[in-house]
């Protein structure tokens, strides 16, 4: 029993060492850095999120359509912003948007968190 | 009014209930508090008709039944002076001879201590203590 | 084996400090390869403590007593279910099962984070080693589970029979679960401070490990509160215990955390307090484990041991002092981006909510130090018990459920009043109608229960419309039919609809108290076969004594049941029947008696109730064992049995148990009625269902596309604009 316990035991350390040991041996690189662009998408959604729950408030009655209006065209306005800056970002990173289809679409009708 | 003026008056109210809260918290805290008393401080220190919460152990051989009434003796946990205390109430599964206990008690005009009903809690046994140096050992 | 645990958990303290300095050093080097490194290592610590558990795991099954923690809490004759998960009923091995799943959920969040947040990880990967390290410290220096003793006993002590229980053996992991859980937000929040990179997006990421926090604690402070009333002999199922409300406080805050985190995901505001709320809700966790183990406050859970005190206390004051620091130092980057539009939207209310759910927390914290408070201020020991905390806690919690009610009914950012008054009609109606039906049916006293049932009807009705109406607005769209509407509904807005359902379950838990702590009522009195008491409306009649000798009718192993068959009425029409007993367990002590010690240990009460959608009907018996007949016949067995013969001790033992049945002495009974008490667990469950729907992820498939086209079509209609 107790060969088998030190064969374990000696197996685990060497696990251990060449899964710590990896990156150091193998010269291991990290892709772009994409956190601004992360952080971009996050504000994106965010805001995609706000323009469904503003819709969902004037559908259900707790916005007036004067108002849904208003808070509509603020929300967009403030997506377009975002975008700009992830366009800007992806120009600066190197990277061109994938063509897309000729598809009209709303805002995501999917919690997408 | 303006926006800033606005968010100012807010925050004076909000500070201003919190402060109140706080305030009725402690005092109420200090006023309602029973005193935590070991035995040998209860006998030193106990006023008739005042609450006080006694912790202690539950001293070996002293625990009897007479009816509804648990009698019991609770000692200092370092030993040494014990009180006796009459409890009507549900008693904790855990309670026995040896447990740490504590319980709320008035006590009466004759001296004794009688345990308020229901307040009586055992400390489930210590399976969170340290062993003894004799029994540690590395294989 | 032992040397394989023991060496486990030195590894794992050395891969902890390799990770810390790996982490700290690549990221002031800006070496992205050391920091990998670092968080394989965590990678190899979860490995590490998994083989270290198993070790423990095995030791238990194998009842391999030579483990001290083994020989301590567990023995041969213990149930298979109990000695597998008697592995955290020592101190010892709850350490071991805390590090462990603090590895486990590290590993996750940082494999998550792989290519991510690359400035704050490092210094997450250093705070979650540090806590490891911690942790095992504590094993390796004061509390080792892989502890042996040589010889090893013949036999273990066994499980403590208050443990040999179900929910109070799931209780421990789905608590720890929820406290390692809480150590990633507060990793990720004091790592994005030292980035000083306080966007949204380290909130977003730790955002679902917030919430499954909270769930994991909410599943934990649940099954103690029902272990507490179904299997405790006092019949309720919360006492304001130190320890209760430990674990209390961390879920609270982050009740708070979960619902201004959305005011700063769209508004960008509230920053300075979320990452507050992060920091308090990490060290309240740290707090609710502190607590169990120290012994500073007297509590039915504080264990007289105080050797873990003192580390404890320094991880807390490094924790408040750096968390402190931190949050002054950058407030400047914590700078709101918007203000509040008006105190009249969502937000506001949402705040309101905050306000309410952290001036409980400070409520529930004061009367729970309150002992070291008046200590230190006065000198002087003093504790306040349940009716101080009811006496705060009842209002703020009815302030709570009212703006649970109140919130989904506004809109984000300006509300009109206008919709609302036309929005709070229903809830309005629901609450008055509640209230004229209590007085109609005669319920005129108790108006705190009164009022929350009115409040809680409020907040129900509000929910529910709001489930009507968007129903209704989405079937105006797609023409689907009701379940199908309502099904895709809450699909395409879980966060929303999620958090409602939680809130209809938070409205239900709350009837539930209120009613069953209100209009409660008790009897506590001796009976004898034959005899009957009264409470509230039943009868319940003692019909005969029950006795088992090593057939626990329990199966939790007790050597001697001695209960009673119970039969309850109301008026003439059979309610129920009822058969509580008492188990008395093996001590080992052969001081005792040969017989004695069989039935020696701990007792425990098996409670019996009759529970119903309306009421439950609860009842717990205490025997008379130390009845002069019952004692001759243990102290004659003693004399004459030896102790190597415990066959001999039960055939003494099952004579005993049939003079019991003969000639019953007269038992102590405590009957409890109270109504709706079901409705805790049912509104528990239905919180349950509403986190998991909020926690569910969509698919990532859908994700993408939905993402590809919203992104172009959005453009192109802007553009249109």
């Amino acid at each position: 029993m107790s060969v088998w316990i030190a064969i374990v035991t000696v197996l685990l350390l060497a696990v251990v060492v060449l899964l710590i040991s990896a990156p150091l041996r193998t010269g291991w690189k990290t892709g772009p850095d994409t956190d601004r662009r992360a952080e971009l998408e996050a504000a994106r959604e965010g805001k995609y999120r706000e323009i469904r729950d503003a819709e969902l408030d004037f559908r259900t009655g707790k916005l007036s359509r004067e108002d849904h209006q208003t808070i509509d065209a603020e929300l967009r306005a403030e997506a377009l912003e975002i975008l700009d800056r992830l366009q800007a970002n992806d120009a600066s990173m190197g990277e061109s948007e994938a063509s897309a289809p000729n598809v009209e679409a709303s805002p995501p009708q999917t919690d997408t968190d | 009014m303006n926006p800033a003026r606005k968010r100012t008056v807010r925050l004076v109210v909000a500070l201003s209930a919190a402060v109140l809260l706080a305030s009725a918290l402690i005092y109420t805290s200090f006023k309602a508090a029973d005193p935590a008393l070991s035995p040998s401080q209860l006998l030193r220190q106990a006023q008739p008709d005042r609450s006080y919460q006694l912790t202690g152990s539950v001293v070996a051989h002293s625990v009897e039944h007479h009816g509804e009434v648990l009698d019991f003796r609770v000692a200092d946990r370092t030993g040494g002076t014990a009180v006796q205390v009459a409890y009507t109430g549900s008693v904790p599964d855990p309670f026995r001879e040896g447990r740490e206990v504590i319980v709320t008690v008035r006590k009466q005009g004759s001296g004794d201590f009688v345990g308020e009903r229901g307040s009586l809690i055992t400390k489930c046994p210590s399976k969170y203590k340290e062993a003894p140096p004799s029994e540690k050992q590395n294989a | 084996m032992a040397v394989l645990g023991r060496s486990c958990l030195l590894l794992g303290l050395v891969v902890c400090a390799y990770g810390i300095g790996a982490s700290l050093y690549g990221a002031r080097t800006t070496q992205p390869q050391w920091v990998e490194s670092a968080r394989r290592s965590v990678y190899a610590l979860a490995l590490i403590l998994t083989v270290a558990i198993a070790v423990l795991e095995i030791a238990f099954l194998r009842n391999d007593f030579v483990f001290n923690t083994v020989a301590d809490t567990s023995s041969r004759t213990t149930p298979t279910f109990y000695r597998a998960a008697a592995v955290w009923a020592s101190q010892e091995g709850s350490l071991l099962l805390w590090a462990w799943l603090l590895s486990l959920w590290s590993s996750l969040v940082l494999f998550l984070t792989r290519r991510r947040l690359r400035e704050v990880v490092p210094y997450a990967i250093a705070i979650l080693l540090g806590f490891g390290s911690f942790f095992i410290s504590l094993m390796v220096f004061y509390a080792n589970p892989f502890q042996t003793t040589t010889p090893a006993p013949a036999e273990g002590v066994g499980l403590d029979p208050l443990l040999r229980f179900p929910t109070m053996m799931i209780h421990p992991p789905m608590l720890y679960s929820g406290y390692t859980l809480c150590m990633i937000p507060l990793a990720f929040g004091i790592g994005a401070l030292i980035a000083r990179r306080v966007d949204a997006e380290w909130i977003r990421v730790i955002r679902r490990f917030s919430l499954a926090a909270w769930l994991f604690l909410g599943i934990g402070i649940l099954l103690g509160a029902r272990w507490s009333y179904s299997e405790l002999g006092w019949g309720g199922y919360w006492g304001w215990d130190p320890v209760e409300n430990a674990s209390l406080m961390p879920w609270l805050t982050g009740t708070a955390f979960l619902h201004s985190l959305m005011i700063q995901e769209k508004r960008g505001m509230l920053k300075v307090w979320n990452v507050s709320l992060v920091l308090a809700t990490g060290t309240l966790a740290i707090m609710g484990t502190f607590l169990v183990r120290s012994g500073i406050l007297s509590s039915i859970h504080a264990f007289g041991g105080a050797t873990l005190g003192v580390p404890f206390v320094c991880l807390i004051g490094a924790l408040i002092g750096g968390s402190i620091y931190l949050v002054v130092s950058r407030r400047e980057m914590l700078r709101s981006e918007h203000r509040l539009d008006s105190l009249f939207s969502r937000e506001s209310f949402f705040m309101a909510n905050n306000l309410v759910l952290v001036a409980l927390c400070f409520v529930i914290f004061w009367g729970t130090y309150f002992p070291l408070i008046s200590e230190a201020l006065t000198g002087q020991e003093a504790s306040v018990g349940p009716p101080w905390f009811d006496r705060y806690t009842v209002p703020l919690a009815l302030v709570l459920v009212l703006l649970s009610g109140i919130g989904p009914v506004i809109a984000w950012r300006r509300a009109t009043f206008a919709n609302a008054r036309r929005n709070f009609v229903v809830p309005i109606g629901a609450a008055l109608v509640t209230l004229t039906a209590l007085l109609a049916v005669g319920i005129t006293q108790k108006p705190l229960a009164i009022t929350m049932f009115c409040c809680a009807a409020f907040a129900l009705a509000s929910v529910g419309q709001e489930f009507f109406r968007g129903v209704r607005a989405r079937r105006a769209m797609t023409h689907d039919a009701p379940p199908i509407a309502l099904l895709a509904l809450v699909r395409r807005n879980r966060r929303r609809y999620g958090g409602y359902v939680v809130h209809m379950g938070m409205a239900v838990l709350f009837i539930g108290v209120a009613a069953s702590s209100s209009f409660r009522h008790q009897t506590e009195l001796g009976l004898s076969p034959g005899q009957s008491a009264k409470v509230g409306p039943y009868t319940i009649r003692y019909v005969r004594p029950t006795a088992h000798v090593v057939n626990d009718p329990a199966h939790t192993g007790s050597t001697l049941n001695l209960g009673a068959v119970l039969n309850v009425t109301k008026g003439s029409r059979h309610v129920a029947t009822l058969h509580p007993s008492q188990g008395y367990y093996d001590s080992s002590d052969p001081t005792q008696g040969s017989v004695g010690h069989l039935i020696g240990g701990q007792a425990v009460s098996h409670i019996s109730m009759s529970a119903g959608v309306t009421r439950d009907i609860w009842s717990a018996i205490e025997p008379d064992i130390s009845a002069p007949p019952l004692q001759k016949i243990i102290n004659a067995a003693n004399k004459t049995i030896p102790l190597v013969r415990p066959d001999e001790g039960l055939l003494a033992l099952a004579y005993m148990a049939g003079a019991y049945l003969r000639h019953p002495p007269p038992a102590q009974f405590n009957f409890i009625d109270s109504p709706l008490v079901m409705w805790i667990w049912i509104g528990g469950l239905i919180v349950l269902a509403g986190g998991l729907i909020v926690l569910w992820p969509a698919p990532s498939t859908v994700r993408g596309r939905v993402r590809a086209l919203a992104r172009v079509g959005l453009a192109r209609r802007l553009a249109r604009a």
